[in-house]
Parts: C-alpha cells; structure tokens; sequence
C-alpha cells in the first residue's frame, strides 16, 4: 500500500502520479486501513446463543481501540459479531438495524435470526471482491430458538451449532473442535467461549485486549466482561 | 342505491361536492355483474368457491380460472374484472416472491396485502389510469393460523371470518351467516361452500356455470391448493342434493 501524491506541474504536460518519496514517508500505521483483525465467536445452546469476541482494532502494527466492542446490536435480540475491514462491517450492521426496525414495525412482530443473516449476506455478497466483512449473526427468536449464522468473507451463510472467526480462529480450530458438545448449558458455553478466545489472544497478534460475551435469550440480553487476571492463562512459554 | 355524478365522474382525480370520488364507486359496479366468489375462514383453513360463468358451449373445463395461487401458502380468489385481477396476480406474486428472497421467509398474508392494497389504492388517485375493477380474495394458512383478506377497487383491506362478492353476494352471504364458520373443518367448509354456490346460482339468468374450489389449511399441509377430484366429485353431489331437497319443498 503505497501512499501516491500529484507532483508539480510540469509544463504542457498533465499531472503525473508518483510515489511519495523516502524523505516525505507518513508512519506505516496511517496508510493501513483499520481492521478488527480479531477472534470472534458464537455458540448456540438450549435456550439461546453465547457471542463473544476480543477487543482490539489494529491499523497495521498500531492498535487503533483496545477496548473495542465488536458486539453489535441490531435488533433486540439479534447480534453480530463483525471481522476484517471495520468501516465495512460497521456500515453493514448499520443498513440490517434500519431495515429490521422497518420490517418489525411492518410485520408486527420481532425479526427471525435467519432474516437478519440473509440480509448480511446480500450485502456481503454484492460486491463480495471490495468488501472485507466475515461476519457472525447469532441472537434467538420465536420460532427457532437460538441460531448461529456464519457468513465468511465470499458472501455465503451457512447456520452452525457453533462458529469461529477472524484471523485468531485459525489458531482455535482444533481445541473448539475437540472441546464443542451439543446440549451444553449456559455457563458451560461461557467457559467454552472464554477458553478458547484466551487461546485465540495468546497467538495472534491482531487480537488482544478484554475478552467481551453476551448471553442472548427469551428473557434478554446479558453482557459480561473478562479483563486481565479474569482471563484465563494457558501455559505457553 | 345508486346515484349518477354527472359532471364528477369523469376521473378519479375529481371529487363530487359531496365528497366522493364516483370512478371508485363505479369499479365496485363492475365486481357487481360478475360471477360470485366466496371464501370462508374456517377452524384449520381457508376455502374458496368461485361460480365461473360460462358463455360458450366450447368453453374448456378447468381454463379461465379465477382462483390463483400466489404462493405456496397463499391463495387467491377473484370476481370482476379478470384481465384486472390478472395483474394484481402478478404483483402479488411478484412481492411475495422478493419478499421470500430478501427477507428468507414466507410472507405473512397480512404484510402482502397491505402492500397489495397500497398498490390498488394508487391506481385511484390519478387520471391518467382507472381504478382496478376487482374484489379479490386471500387466503393462507401460515404461522399466524388460517387467515382471510379482502380488497375492494378502492384499495381498502379488511380481515373477514366470511365473505362473498359478485351477483349473488347477498345471498350468499345471508347462507355464510347461517353457518358457524368458526367451528368448521375445511373438510366440512368445502362443501358448504359448494353448496352456497349452487343455491344461489341464477339458473334464469344465467345457464351454465362451471364450479372452482380450493383450499388451504391442515388437510393440506398448509399449501394452497384447487380441490382433489374426489373431494370436488363428493361437495358437488352434496349440493345437488341439497338443492333437490331444497325444491321439493318448495313445491310442496
């Protein structure tokens, strides 16, 4: 990614685009676009779904938020977990909120999770070689409980008992694997979710900060806070 | 009751003193001469019975029809002006099937026809285009239970537990109220409603009409469909039976 300028006029001739030169460099960090290079994840249990995800936003080397929420409402009971470009992943969860306010209002009655999902996956989809978005819808409804959706960075969603996602999930894989059951209770899931993101954390570097998780069911929204000496600590020289 | 606008009436786009808008009001004629339609809202459905009258001898049975599906769990059942109902079937089908594709599920009957609606009811604001000249029916039997609608050509919509247009309306719905639609299977409905049909058919007036039943409910799945043979073969024969009865005693 290099930085380009308009250089002097030369005379008859038009403008020609040039690279900034060594002496008049910007720090690296300014021209890398802000990404929530993270470890994200959901899991759905009996009566609802665990959302959790780290707190750092990274513009190349420098951590832009260390304390990001990257937690996002959009309906009451209906979250995302957003990864990769944060501009796109933000105007995203912006557009599904205002349209699922329309369509509760017009269908009198709160929005199905897999109606939010599809609606991130159009946007995802359309214009899927501009946008960096993976994103994780999860919440619960009515009619089918708690439901994770995954919506990976081609556009296509895919709902999954559990998912795991952003740059850190690469390092969780087989320890989520290994240690997802079916029928786990609400608490189980906390331990699961908090476990494997302190993984996560401890090997990549995009991720780090607090550890944050929201409880989603009938009854509401629960959020949680994991900081420092909360976290759990694995051995790893 | 009827009263000529004479000078108001000449678009949809121009009030009468008192305050009516007459092309409306004139659609409504239009519903008025056309063959009655029924639709009734039972326990576990929607059943519909359309009286489609036939003009020609070489008229080929189970063409023309009046009742449409709109989507898998939507039916629709119109009295009017068909080649008018036939775009509102389009548009119908046409939101039901954006809506699936947006929004990832079926449509509720209510939201369709409130969009439905909107699209009637602008068709009566301009000059430059003439009011629709249908009342249509929907029915579906969704999440939400069996649900039935009606849109009249000035674009209002009303839930109904029963409803009839067309010549017969009146009678037929003098019959409707006879029944206890809400305690009704659509098993039971469907040949309530094909007997309406043959009770209030004008045998005078008009000579040969060709009956149309479909329902949706449980005994379908919860998909809109026209009767199977045997059930239409079993409601056609209870009503000729109930009209047989029904004039022996008159001639008593």
């Amino acid at each position: 990614f290099i930085l380009y300028h308009y250089s002097t006029i030369p005379r008859g001739k038009m403008a020609v685009l040039q690279p900034y030169p060594d002496f008049l460099s910007i720090s690296d960090w300014t021209r890398e676009p802000v990404s929530t290079g993270t470890s994200i994840m959901a899991v759905e249990y009996d009566r609802g779904v665990v959302i959790a995800a780290d707190s750092r936003t990274t513009s190349g080397a420098y951590i832009v938020n260390r304390v990001t929420d990257k937690l996002t409402q959009v309906t009451d009971h209906i979250f995302c977990c957003r990864s990769g470009s944060a501009a796109d992943t933000q105007s995203f969860a912006d557009m599904v909120k205002y349209n699922l306010q329309l369509h509760t209002i017009e269908l009198e009655e709160p929005p199905l999770v897999k109606t939010a999902a599809n609606m991130f996956k159009s946007l995802c989809y359309r214009d899927r070689d501009k946008r960096i978005a993976g994103i994780i819808c999860a919440g619960w409804d009515k009619r089918n409980g708690g439901q994770v959706y995954s919506i990976p960075l081609g556009g296509m969603c895919v709902r999954q008992p559990f998912s795991i996602g952003g740059s850190g999930s690469t390092y969780i894989y087989g320890y989520c694997d290994a240690h997802f059951r079916t029928g786990m209770t609400k608490e189980e899931c906390i331990q699961f979710a908090k476990n494997a993101l302190a993984l996560a954390i401890s090997r990549d570097g995009s991720s780090g900060g607090v550890i944050r998780i929201a409880c989603i069911e009938e009854s509401g929204v629960e959020r949680l806070l994991f900081t420092g000496n909360d976290i759990p600590q694995f051995s790893n020289e | 009751m009827s009263s000529i606008g004479t000078g108001y009436d000449l678009s949809a786009s121009t009030y009468s003193p008192d305050g009516r808008v007459f092309q409306i009001e004139y659609a409504s004629k239009a519903v008025e001469n056309s063959g009655t339609a029924i639709g009734i809202r039972c326990k576990d459905g929607v059943v519909f019975a359309v009286e489609k009258l036939i003009t020609s001898k070489l008229h080929e049975p189970k063409s023309n029809r009046r009742i449409f599906t709109i989507d898998k769990h939507i039916g629709m059942a119109a009295a009017g002006l068909i080649a008018d109902s036939r775009k509102i079937v389009t548009r119908s089908r046409d939101e039901a099937a954006n809506f699936r594709f947006t929004l990832a599920q079926p449509i509720p009957v209510k939201h369709l026809v409130d969009r439905v609606s909107g699209f009637v009811h602008a068709h009566t604001l301009y000059s430059a285009v003439r009011p629709f000249g249908f009342n249509v029916m929907y029915g579906s039997y969704g999440s939400e239970g069996p649900r039935l609608y009606m849109i009249d050509p000035s674009g209002i919509a009303l839930g109904y537990f029963g409803c009839a247009v067309g010549k017969a309306k009146q009678a037929a719905k003098t019959e409707i109220e006879k029944l206890k639609t809400q305690e009704l299977t659509c098993k039971d409905a469907i040949r309530e409603v094909a007997k309406i049909i043959y009770t209030v058919h004008d045998e005078v007036k008009d000579k040969e009409f060709e009956l149309e039943l479909s329902w949706v409910g449980e005994v379908t799945g919860g998909l809109h469909q026209f009767v199977p043979d045997d059930v239409f073969e079993d409601a056609v024969q209870y009503a000729k039976e109930a009209i047989k009865e029904s004039d022996s005693e008159d001639e008593l």
